[in-house]
């Protein structure tokens, strides 16, 4: 039974070292996403290699020069004749760590040339930083608008199922109306009504409140059962009697019952709404262009061409997949603890 | 009971009968019919000679609206119209010079003003009737109503009269202007003959523009053109079959069309054109992608690709340089206070790397622009004005001449300041549907990024970016194409004038808003009715050193005409006008037809 928690201590210790990561993309990525490299579109992953084409080995990793064909658009070839040493803790692209700390300081890059460990898109854009600065953006959606749809459900639901009547019946037929709306459509509404010139942050903002404001009624339901029964308790019904307001029972007595529900939530929830964010972002409604989002680097795929002609396009999708399997790992495995707190009591 | 056996069997023997006697004009085709071919005036077609038989599939990117030539406009109707009608001349796709048609010969008097026409002899409809001077008449009676409401009639009003057409007998014809008109016989092209006896008691009931919808019955349906309607399946498919009244014959006498049959599918997306094309369900392929030409090239299998060179489609960026009216807002006047300002379009101009829209955005397969004329247009365009190549330097002068001037920003690079101190930031709108000009829209805000302009993507449904560009005109700056449906300069008449709905700057004017707009009108005019094609490319000519001075579009780049066809058809020879692959449909063949048929 014990089992159960360090589980979930363990997928929380790697969900937070992956976020580090996404976090420190500035840091962790070589190129700044929006840089346009237009000789080099569609380039494919460099290959990191320690043994060079003559056979001797190189202490140091180094990738060879893509050198596109002559005539053609998007095929290389390396050029054997030119290594590209990999070095770490070199200066490239300005950015600012965690939004705040102007730096020059990169993980790993090179003096001169280029490496595109994950190759780059149809501008020549380094797929690999792309990729982890679209994950800032897709992440934080996901955590946003998750909180978003906690803090509403968790308020609407408690005083629902704590007052019961007529304040019940009013917030649960609006949540019922809420569930069965057609979010896409609302989306494509909202975005209709937007003026044309939105900055990238107040469309991201837009998206995560829309998406995070639609997404209380679950959390909601889930609360006010809870709070059902808690209410019903010895304990609360003695801080009553005693003369308690219902605001402190409220957050003294039953809402700390809904604890674990709300966490299982979360862990269900932000994986949905990154979700939601890339299904967005994909059908063109998230964030514009050139920023990048695991959304919308996903969403040349759209065309057949790229699908069929550069592999490393999918590449995006791959990375979101440790993501997901953390966060809902870690919600089936609150869920387990729950259940054994349940029989332990 | 009985009855409906007896009416079955009935039925059954009547079919019998027809389709021995549609048999029958096949197989007398097959061995040149001699008594036909003596009083007929056949046109012989110049083309190596194929064989006959087999069907032809390609794909429509949506359905046709309409199979009436009077009033069709998109161009799936004009593609499916193009080869079951005829022209009394015609524009031949590959030369783009015209060509005698139904008309034998197309003669014009000294002054200019009148063509005279004579039909040949012994030519009918594809339902066996025979075609004369009054059907002539009467489609041109037909396009010049106004009720009727035909998209051509503007073509055949010259000075604000209409053309006088005049019946001299069964064979002859007489066409009067009233002023000189520049277009000359190009004017007939495109203008299909109909039939009268089919059409006379729709239009004498004022039900014209309704009739010939796509479930009119083959039987109710008429053309001169190489095909004739066959069969129609609302949602899938329409199929052509050979008109055995066709009127030319190739070298060794054998009547045309070669093809039994053409297909033409409904396949809504490019990629799924694709996907037929490549799994051999479709034998031709048009209006490819660069993209998918190459990953088309890269398999191919069975057929071949060609790169037929750039087209006359005309991708550009323009302002909003409409007069702000009561209800713009601050800001956006604001924003197009610099769109009015020459020096900032010649900067914007100056900063676009075309080089690299052609390169990505194309794949190479396509050319640099930097006025409405493409190299694929042989005659019209202008060679003096010379293009500058790409300076950000340039750029800079001519911003810091108009008054602007940089901050150095916190974060990359500088801002642009306007006169009074304010970022410049504005918007490009594309359709959400083109990736094409998405891609050129993006590409251009990185290149102004380096002038310190913020501009930002705005990728809209088609009909609400045309709804704010000529309606609302809540926009700042968007990335268009056209596509001239002719070489000749009159295709697009009314983008260049200021009076004109595609005038897309500042469409529809009352008064030309500007000197050089009224230049280009005064020119425009001049163009039409001058009598030498000398004397209209002088024109014409001046009308696009007007346009490279004054950058109303800020002209990107033209793609190439990218085709793909199966190996085993003949006679290919894809051109750089519509219709790009079946402008000479007629001499299409198939080698080896017999097993293509039977497949």
């Amino acid at each position: 039974m014990k089992t159960a928690p360090r589980k979930a201590t363990a997928l929380l210790t790697f969900l937070i070292l992956i976020h580090a990561v996404v976090l420190a993309a500035g840091f962790a990525a070589p190129y700044d996403p929006v840089q346009q490299d237009r000789d080099r579109p569609y380039a494919p992953p460099a290959a990191v290699h320690f043994v060079d084409a003559a056979g001797e080995f190189h202490v140091r990793p180094f990738v060879y020069q893509q050198r596109a064909r002559e005539g053609s658009f998007d095929q290389y070839e390396d050029d054997h004749a030119i290594r590209i040493p990999l070095k770490f803790f070199v200066k490239g692209a300005p950015y600012r760590l965690l939004g705040v700390i102007p730096l020059t300081l990169h993980l790993f890059g090179t003096e001169g040339g280029s490496v595109n460990l994950l190759g780059t898109d149809g501008y020549g854009r380094d797929l690999f930083s792309r990729i982890l600065y679209g994950g800032q953006i897709s992440l934080l959606a996901g955590l946003l608008a998750a909180s978003v749809s906690l803090l509403i459900g968790t308020f609407v639901g408690g005083a629902s199922g704590y007052f019961g009547g007529w304040t019940d019946s009013i917030a649960m037929r609006l949540a019922e109306l809420c569930l069965a709306l057609p979010w896409l459509y609302l989306l494509f509404g909202v975005r209709a009504f937007l003026p044309l010139l939105v900055s990238p942050l107040k469309a991201f903002l837009i998206v995560v409140f829309v998406i995070g404001a639609l997404g209380w009624a679950r959390p909601a339901r889930l609360v006010r059962g809870v709070a059902l029964s808690a209410k019903e308790r010895d304990f609360v019904r003695a801080a009553r009697g005693f003369g308690a307001s219902h605001f402190y029972v409220l957050r003294r007595h039953v809402l700390p019952q809904t604890r674990s529900v709300i966490l299982t939530q979360a862990a269900i929830l932000i994986p949905q709404y990154i979700l939601a964010e890339v299904t967005l972002s994909f059908l063109g409604l998230g964030i514009p262009e050139p920023a990048p989002s695991w959304g919308n680097l996903l969403s040349s795929l759209q065309q057949y061409s790229v699908l069929s002609s550069y592999w490393w396009m999918y590449l995006p999708a791959v990375a979101m997949v440790p993501f997901f399997f953390g966060y809902l790992a870690l919600s089936s495995s609150l869920q387990d603890g729950a259940r054994a707190n349940k029989i332990e009591l | 009971m009985t009855r409906n056996c007896l009416q079955s069997i009935r039925r059954a023997a009547w079919l019998g009968v027809a389709a021995l006697v549609c048999s029958l004009p096949v197989v007398l085709c097959a061995s040149p019919d001699t008594t036909r071919a003596a009083n007929t005036e056949f046109l012989v077609s110049r083309n190596p000679v194929g064989q006959r038989g087999g069907r032809l599939a390609l794909s429509l990117r949506a359905e046709p609206k309409t199979l009436n030539p009077i009033i069709a406009t998109d161009a799936p109707s004009r593609e499916v119209i193009g080869v079951m009608q005829a022209d009394l001349v015609h524009i031949n796709r590959g030369s783009q010079l015209t060509e005698p048609a139904l008309a034998k010969s197309c003669k014009v008097s000294k002054d200019g003003l009148e063509y005279s026409i004579e039909l040949r002899r012994g030519l009918q409809f594809s339902d066996g009737h025979p075609l004369d001077a009054d059907d002539v008449l009467f489609t041109f009676r037909v396009y010049l109503d106004e009720a009727v409401h035909s998209p051509q009639r503007d073509l055949l009003i010259v000075g604000g009269k209409p053309i006088e057409v005049r019946k001299v007998d069964a064979y002859h014809l007489v066409f009067r202007f009233t002023k000189p008109y520049g277009v000359g016989d190009r004017l007939f092209d495109g203008l299909a003959i109909l039939p009268r006896h089919v059409l006379e008691k729709q239009y004498a009931e004022g039900k014209l523009a309704q009739s010939w919808s796509l479930s009119v019955s083959p039987s109710q349906w008429a053309g001169l053109g190489p095909f004739r309607l066959k069969e129609y399946v609302a949602g899938q498919r329409i199929v052509l079959e050979r008109n055995p009244y066709y009127w030319k014959t190739d070298a060794k006498g054998v009547r045309l069309p070669y093809l039994d049959e053409i297909v033409f599918l409904f396949v809504a997306s490019a990629d799924a054109q694709v996907l037929r094309f490549q799994s051999g369900e479709t034998d031709v392929i048009t209006r490819l992608g660069a993209e998918n030409f190459s990953v088309l090239s890269r398999q191919a299998r069975g057929y071949a690709m060609t790169d037929a060179g750039a087209g006359l489609e005309y991708n550009f960026l323009f302002f909003n340089l409409n007069e702000p009216s009561a209800k713009t807002s601050m800001d956006a006047a604001r924003r197009q206070a610099w769109f009015r300002d020459v020096k900032f379009r010649q900067a914007v101009s100056a900063a676009v790397d075309r080089q690299a829209i052609v390169r990505l955005v194309y794949q190479g397969r396509g050319a640099a622009l930097w006025g409405p004329v493409t190299p694929g247009n042989k005659r019209w365009a202008n060679t003096e004005t010379k293009h500058q190549a790409r300076s950000l330097d340039r750029a800079r002068d001519l911003l810091r001449q108009a008054g602007f001037s940089w901050q150095s920003g916190s974060g990359v690079g500088k801002i642009l300041l306007d006169q009074n101190g304010n970022p410049v930031e504005f918007s490009i709108l594309t359709s959400s549907s083109n990736a094409d000009r998405t891609k050129m829209a993006t590409l251009i805000a990185d290149d102004l990024k380096q002038l310190g302009i913020k501009a930002q993507v705005v990728p809209l449904e088609f009909r609400s970016l045309l709804d704010r560009i000529t309606q609302t005109k809540e926009y700042d700056a968007c990335v268009l194409g056209l596509a001239s449906l002719d070489a000749d300069p009159n295709s697009d008449i009314s983008v260049w004038l200021s009076s004109g709905g595609t005038h897309l700057w500042n469409p529809s004017q009352a008064h030309p808003a500007t000197a050089w707009e009224a230049e280009i009108d005064k020119l425009m005019e001049q163009q039409l009715v001058a009598k030498s094609f000398e004397e209209r490319k002088k024109s014409y000519d001046r009308v696009q050193q007007i346009l490279d001075e004054n950058q109303p579009f800020i002209f990107l780049a033209t793609p190439d005409i990218l085709v793909g066809v199966k190996n085993n058809v003949g006679n290919f020879q894809p051109a750089v006008l519509e219709p790009y692959a079946l402008w000479n449909v007629e001499t299409l063949f198939l080698h080896n037809s017999s097993q293509a048929a039977g497949k």
